[in-house]
């Protein structure tokens, strides 16, 4: 995926929330580290649309994670950061790839920790597949074939990469 | 983080004390919003084992295991085993065949908790041996300071009292030279020994020699021990010469932070103004305590999980 197909999918995902979503009541999360900036791109997107701004909050899952481990040498523990209550917002969870679910899983138990959504709906702009628990997305930028043992990863400019892409690496 | 223990921070390099403050930093949050709880030492077990008094630390540790969902139990050592002459080596058996992954050692002889994560697997968080070290002491009177000056190195540290004899003192000269700061000590001549300079501090002797040069100024306990044993003559004297009234502070900058272990003795090593002044940090320290100790437990306790990785 290029970046003027990332363009035409982010976009395409932002009036399907709007569709969607009342954005009035709707707060865009990203989950630590990949969504982070997908969420603030959606944001602007849909403010381009319905010239209304929804709020962008982000969340570190490292301590709700399923397989804890330290050992590396940087602090890894980021910063979760939610701008207001929860309470009746509908929340969409942003990430770049959707693979076996137990980010999104952890994302869930960390969101409901500070507060109760109305809903929670999830955005992602890769879907490859190999769910290790029953969890969907309810906006996909684009779904990708892949074997498990592939490395797929999402390159921003936002992040310091020289363009946009989805690269995916097979073993 | 690949210790298995926290014994102390004379041997601890300074990337793995900035990793710990970067980490405890983060452990803040989780004590600010409504529940105050993650999941991630969820089904460990966490003995605290103090055989001295203690209300803060105790009280801290306890909350750090809790708000992240171990299961800890404290034992101390009035209502323990070791009234009835059990030894410690013992009383760590009895403990260690009740399966715990980290031991929190409070022991009026220095090395004990050294002697423990030597003789067993668990992991040991030194909570205070004899008058050696403290470490999450220190630490998180780095992270308090660290918050107001942005940096430790080349700031200037006065600690004043009984330094000789506090294990608070010592963890915080080891941590502070490490980080590149400069230690001034001051405090009556039988506890601010000339032999202090071998481990990096500064000797003076008189408060006013040290507040004018300070960014901080920690003030330490006297305890009631020390002026029994004639170290001092009284604590009206010792509160004279080297307790911090609002004269003496209008003596340091206007933004030296001033900083106290606890518990205060109001009115002795300071007065209530200077302790409820607004550069006390004092309660700032106590709520950095627990996420200080959530951040040891959470990288002490961390595992590699070989299926997943």
């Amino acid at each position: 995926m290029d970046a003027g197909a990332m363009r035409r999918a982010l976009a395409r995902m932002a009036h399907e929330i709007v569709e969607r979503v009342e954005t009035g009541r709707a707060l865009l999360v990203g989950v630590h580290t990949g969504g982070v900036p997908l969420a603030k791109r959606l944001s602007e997107a849909i403010e381009a649309i319905e010239d209304r701004v929804v709020p962008v909050g982000e969340v570190d899952i490292t301590l709700y994670r399923d397989d804890l481990y330290t050992g590396l040498e940087k602090p890894v523990l980021g910063d979760t950061r939610l701008p207001m209550d929860l309470s009746g917002v509908t929340v969409v969870l942003v990430d770049d790839v959707l693979f076996t679910g137990r980010t999104v899983r952890a994302a869930l138990d960390n969101l409901m920790d500070y507060g109760r959504p109305a809903r929670i709906e999830l955005a992602v702009l890769v879907d490859r597949g190999h769910r290790e628990l029953p969890i969907e997305a309810t906006y996909v930028g684009r779904r990708v074939e892949t074997n498990k043992s592939d490395r797929v990863t999402v390159r921003l400019i936002d992040t310091g990469a020289d363009s946009d892409a989805v690269v995916v690496e097979r073993a | 983080m690949k210790r298995k223990d926290l014994l102390g921070l004379r041997d601890v390099p300074r990337a793995e004390i900035e990793h710990i403050l970067d980490t405890a930093v983060r452990f803040r949050g989780v004590s600010e919003r409504r529940i105050k709880k993650v999941p991630t030492l969820r089904g460990r077990t966490v003995v605290s084992l103090f055989f001295e008094n203690s209300t803060r630390t105790k009280t801290s540790f306890d909350l750090a295991a809790k708000r992240l969902s171990a299961d800890g139990v404290s034992i101390s050592a009035s209502s323990s085993a070791a009234k009835k002459g059990e030894t410690l080596m013992d009383t760590a058996r009895n403990i260690d065949a009740m399966a715990p992954d980290l031991v929190i050692l409070r022991h009026s002889c220095a090395g004990s908790p050294h002697m423990l994560a030597r003789s067993f697997d668990f992991s040991v968080i030194n909570a205070g041996d004899g008058i050696n070290e403290h470490p999450s002491q220190g630490l998180l009177d780095m992270l308090t300071m660290r918050d107001h000056l942005q940096s430790l190195e080349g700031k200037t540290v006065a600690i004043v009292g009984d330094v000789f004899h506090s294990r608070v003192a010592r963890s915080n000269l080891y941590g502070l030279r490490t980080m590149g700061a400069r230690v001034l000590v001051a405090g009556p001549g039988t506890m601010c020994r000339p032999e202090l300079e071998v481990l990096g501090a500064e000797v003076r002797h008189r408060i006013d020699d040290v507040l004018a040069e300070a960014d901080v100024v920690m003030m330490l306990r006297i305890q009631r021990e020390r002026l029994a044993r004639a170290m001092v003559s009284t604590a009206g004297e010792y509160a004279d010469l080297y307790g911090l009234d609002l004269k003496k502070l209008a003596r340091a900058s206007e933004r030296t932070l001033v900083m106290h272990p606890g518990p205060i003795n109001r009115g002795v090593e300071m007065t209530p103004d200077v302790a409820d002044h607004a550069n006390s940090v004092i309660l700032e320290q106590v709520r950095n305590g627990v996420a200080v100790r959530m951040a040891l437990m959470y990288l002490l306790l961390g595992e590699i999980d070989e299926a997943a990785a």
